[in-house]
């Protein structure tokens, strides 16, 4: 006996907004199983690492916390994968735009430069994002270099250079000679949203950010052509639309976005440069975006969940003593339950006995 | 109104979890640990995760250790405060990159104690400490000016920060005092944990004629090429001799077991208080693993030189130290360079031929 | 041995694990997939084989066990984007997040143990020739069989009528389902191959290069093998070239910073990701846009009847 997909004409939206839901039973009842035969409860463990998390105030905040930067790169990246272009240097877009935002902030250390140097970080964070962004779209469009190689490649490129400049010329002249630069002052530093938590205004950027693209995705004429230049590109060039200048477009975007990631984190959360300041957001959100199925909301709610299973597994290992690597096995299984079940709900599946199909 | 009976639901809720968690700490003491790496790394990592046991075995139950490994610095802060909000008593974060998360978490928690590793920012309920590796490293350096034959001798380095800058001074300046001509060759591996590439660069240096490696990488790759190719090396962190049963002349081990032992029973005795500690071998911090593979006049002067720097009677960077330039470097500590003169090493000493990597 | 053939033979060593992942996942991505599990397949190659070879003392053992292992990973991927059709990319990182997890808990036990080196093949006479017989001639088993590997995949490729098939069903698979052709099957066994081999380079690191394991030695290796693919144009002969262009890059850095230059030493490590773009570049202005990627490549395929 063996399966088949059938593509079902109709897509229920119940079918829609269940499929993970099933996905993720499937998922605990796998970890269950190991768990249960490691000789640990399932039962607590369910409840670390899920329950508890969403159900404590402290937690919910470092949820959004951690989910701001997946949000912000994931929903630039969405960008391209509409268009079916690979941009997988977000990572490195992500360390230039801290590099050109905390230039500044180091720039006017100590000065009282006053109110304007944070959105003038900012704006050189998307700058420096957008820039090392177009690096390999250009690359594409004038000479045809693949951009999968370009954009990946730029990413170690991009590390090494942070790597350079936070041991050398950016280096806190009082900090020992150790590798990371000056703390950054009160007016380079992204404030929080309330007082004493540690959500800060990438939080609000990031859900902005969200509404904007599913206004432009929907009721914009650069929406249409996105969706056509992915779905059809010779159906687009016959409508006019250069795929040159959506390429241009599109990686200037999500290079821009995750240059704003950067500096929010380096701003919000960091505090000064050093030379590592992402555990592999650029990374971690392209399964965000495909996991969001590209759609703005979908990602919203995808970071969300991929953050949950990090924090999650930090829970894991303090509470229960569970080692970090079962932790990790268990988001990759989540993860593939999710995509697989997704896909379910645009097929059916029929199952064949030997001689029954073709 | 009725958010704000929840309000108070929660927070009478929170107060009988404190209080419970008070009562139960103070019949068990919870100590945690942050590390950098995996606790497999059998390098750094390991090495703390050693002192986790010897804190559990020495106190039994009346201790419970906790650990979160791979924790990414640039996103550490919530880890170390889950460990604070769950009941831990003792925090040790083991690597440079957590000092400012942990000074962070730590005024938000006046009433845990925190001990953050080789970092330089104390508060009164935050300790600092670190290990004076560079004293082992000059023993290393002496065996090596003695055992060389091409004269010229090798350093792999993960990364050029004061910690790794004054061992290479260190194990230089040993090896010169047994052989003024030797000289020395640096390749960086830029990782502490790439135990191919650290292969690959041992065999750089052993290719240009180096025939004696220390290396400043965690893995046990730079000896194990050593001894592939017939030539000596030292460990690193750990005692590596089953790695390279003939190539290890002897291992820098990192013990920080007694000092964990220690501070868990000052907490527990109620005498713990801030300080900044920094041992060495007389301290048994710094350890140096049995003498083996050289004749019995270079064992010996091994051994004697250990135990003088134990006394005190030879200290690696005992005035004049002479820098690269020719000049003389100002000693600030009593007849030798000040500890933060050490701490925050950024010069070579002269006879280094290669310029420090700024 | 000369300096100048030691450092011939550290490049050879370098570049070999990265030349059998790539031209694994050449396969795959030839027949239509793209699998970004690369990392987590050799991470798994690397700790099951380190695991079998000390648990039964073989080394053959233990490059089996990664090979099956690479390809057990495989097939998982292969369950999800071919029998459910799951978006290729999202769960090929989902692969790599779950091959790192999984080979972390698998080798744990064996952190701290060491394999002895396996001796290089000797070929009497010819490995006396000065320069190139070391080089040529006094490999290991792995050296020759990547290089063994790369002719035979590149003839599979283009002369092989199974070959045609799985280029034509990577090229148009709709089109290659319309004449007949056994779209899923093919995929299949391409993702299987595309596994084994990961595990091999995986074993390779494992039991050669390193001879201990460790958690996360793969150290973005898999990554790079996805990107010479690209870089080669899904061409065998253009992935050896380019795993050995990376594979010098990476070694003589080292080299140029023993040499004592003054050059910033985060400048040299970012020299063979650079000479990658560049000598892609290169290319590109000599042969044009040639270059293409097979048609289907990602795109989920379903039957229709």
């Amino acid at each position: 006996m063996r399966f088949e997909l059938t593509p079902r004409t109709t897509v229920s939206p119940v079918a829609r907004a269940l499929a993970p839901v099933a996905a993720f039973i499937t998922a605990f009842l796998i970890a269950g199983v190991v768990i249960w035969l490691m000789g640990r409860s399932p039962i607590a463990a369910f409840d670390v690492y899920v329950l508890q998390p969403l159900s404590d105030p402290w937690s919910l905040q470092e949820l959004l916390v951690k989910a701001t930067p997946l949000m912000l790169i994931a929903i630039g990246l969405s960008y391209c994968f509409r268009a079916n272009l690979w941009n997988i240097g977000a990572e490195g877009q992500y360390v230039i735009g801290a590099v050109f935002g905390g230039w500044l902030a180091l720039r006017t250390h100590g000065t009282d430069a006053g109110a304007w140097v944070l959105p003038a970080m900012l704006l050189l964070g998307i700058i420096g994002g957008a820039l090392y962004g177009l690096i390999p779209a250009f690359l594409k469009i004038r000479f045809g270099v693949n951009e999968i190689l370009t954009s990946l490649m730029l990413v170690y490129v991009a590390q090494l250079f942070l790597d350079y400049l936070s041991r050398g010329p950016w280096r806190d002249p009082k900090g020992f000679n150790f590798p990371q630069s000056v703390t950054f002052d009160p007016a380079a530093t992204l404030p929080s949203i309330m007082e004493g938590s540690r959500i800060h205004w990438g939080a609000i950027f990031a859900l902005v950010a969200i509404v904007i693209t599913a206004i432009i995705l929907g009721r914009t004429l650069f929406g249409y052509r996105l969706k056509l230049t992915g779905d059809a590109p010779r159906a687009a060039r016959f409508a006019g639309f250069s795929s040159k200048a959506t390429t241009m477009a599109v990686f200037a975007i999500s290079g821009g976005l995750a240059g704003l990631a950067g500096i929010v984190e380096v701003s919000g959360q960091i505090g000064q440069l050093q030379p590592s300041i992402s555990p592999g957001y650029g990374f971690t959100a392209i399964t965000v975006a495909y996991l969001g199925r590209l759609n703005p909301v979908g990602i919203l709610i995808a970071a969300l969940v991929v953050a949950l299973t990090f924090i999650g597994g930090e829970s894991a290992q303090i509470l229960l003593k569970l080692p970090l690597d079962l932790t990790q096995a268990f988001q990759g299984i989540l993860l593939l339950c999710v995509l697989a079940a997704d896909a379910l709900v645009s097929y059916r599946i029929r199952f064949v006995t030997r001689g029954g199909g073709k | 109104m009725f958010s704000k009976t929840i309000m108070g639901a929660l927070a009478g809720a929170a107060a009988l979890a404190l209080s419970a968690g008070a009562a139960s700490a103070q019949q068990k003491l919870k100590v945690g640990f942050i590390y950098v790496g995996p606790v497999g790394d059998h390098g750094w990592s390991y090495q703390h995760d050693q002192g986790r046991k010897a804190v559990e075995k020495a106190f039994g139950d009346k201790v419970e250790t906790t650990y979160v490994e791979s924790v990414p610095e640039a996103d550490s802060e919530r880890a170390i405060e889950q460990l604070a909000r769950t009941g831990h008593g003792l925090i040790f974060t083991t690597s440079f990159g957590f000092m400012e998360p942990t000074l962070k978490v730590a005024k938000k928690y006046p009433n845990i104690k925190f001990e953050h590793a080789t970092g330089f920012k104390r508060a009164p309920n935050l300790s600092t400490y670190a290990a004076k590796f560079h004293e082992g490293r000059y023993i290393i350096g002496q065996i090596a000016g003695k055992m060389t034959k091409s004269g010229t001798i090798g350093y792999v380095g993960a990364f050029p920060i004061p910690e790794v800058i004054s061992g290479i001074n260190s194990y230089f300046l040993g090896a010169q005092s047994v052989n003024p001509n030797v000289k020395i060759k640096v390749v960086w591996a830029n990782s502490w944990y790439d135990p191919a590439k650290e292969g690959d660069a041992a065999k750089a240096l052993l290719d240009q004629g180096v025939d004696v490696i220390a290396q400043h990488t965690d893995s046990p790759a730079p000896i194990q090429a050593a001894e592939a190719r017939g030539k000596f090396g030292f460990g690193q962190a750990s005692d590596m001799e089953r790695f390279a049963p003939k190539a290890q002349l002897t291992a820098i081990v990192d013990n920080w077991s007694d000092y964990y032992v220690a501070r868990t029973k000052a907490v527990l005795d109620g005498t713990w208080k801030s300080e900044d500690t920094w041992g060495g071998l007389a301290a048994h911090m710094v350890v140096m693993s049995p003498y083996k593979n050289m004749p019995d006049d270079v064992k010996k002067m091994a051994e004697e030189t250990e135990a003088a720097i134990k006394s005190g009677k030879v200290n690696p960077f005992k005035c004049p130290v002479i820098g690269q330039d020719g000049k003389e470097i100002e000693c600030k500590g009593n007849g030798a360079l000040s500890d933060e003169q050490i701490l925050g090493m950024n010069f070579y000493v002269k006879g280094i031929e290669d310029k420090i990597p700024q | 041995m000369t300096t100048f053939e030691a450092i011939l033979l550290t490049i050879v060593t370098a570049s070999t694990p990265l030349l059998i992942a790539a031209l694994g996942e050449l396969v795959t991505e030839r027949s239509g997939i793209l699998n970004l599990g690369v990392e987590g397949m050799m991470a798994m190659g690397a700790a099951c084989s380190f695991a079998a070879a000390v648990t039964f003392d073989s080394t053959l053992i233990g490059v089996a066990a990664g090979i099956l292992a690479g390809a057990f990973m495989a097939a998982l991927f292969a369950l999800v984007v071919l029998g459910f059709a799951a978006n290729q990319v999202g769960s090929g990182l989902a692969l790599t997040i779950f091959g790192l997890g999984l080979s972390g808990l698998i080798g744990a036990p064996f952190v701290g143990s060491r394999r002895d080196p396996i001796a290089p093949i000797d070929i009497p006479g010819l490995s006396d020739i000065p320069v190139v017989g070391r080089l040529f001639f006094e490999q290991d088993l792995f050296v020759y069989a990547s290089i063994a590997l790369t002719i035979l995949i590149a003839i599979y490729l283009k002369r092989t009528r199974s070959g045609l098939t799985l280029r034509s069903i990577g090229e148009n698979h709709a089109s290659a389902h319309g004449l007949g052709l056994p779209v899923l099957r093919v995929r299949f066994l391409a993702i299987l191959f595309g596994g084994a081999c990961a595990g091999l380079a995986g074993a390779y690191l494992a039991l050669v290069y390193t001879r201990f394991w460790s958690p996360g030695m793969t150290a973005g290796r898999g990554w790079i093998a996805l990107a010479l693919v690209v870089f080669a144009a899904w061409r065998p002969a253009w992935v050896l070239v380019g795993a050995y262009i990376f594979g010098a890059a990476t070694v003589l850095q080292l080299h140029a910073q023993a040499a004592q230059w003054g050059i910033p030493s985060q400048l040299l490590s970012a020299v063979p990701y650079l000479a990658t773009i560049i000598a892609l570049l290169l290319l590109s202005l000599r042969y044009g846009r040639a270059i293409g990627a097979p048609g289907s490549l990602g795109m989920p395929f379903v039957p229709d009847r």
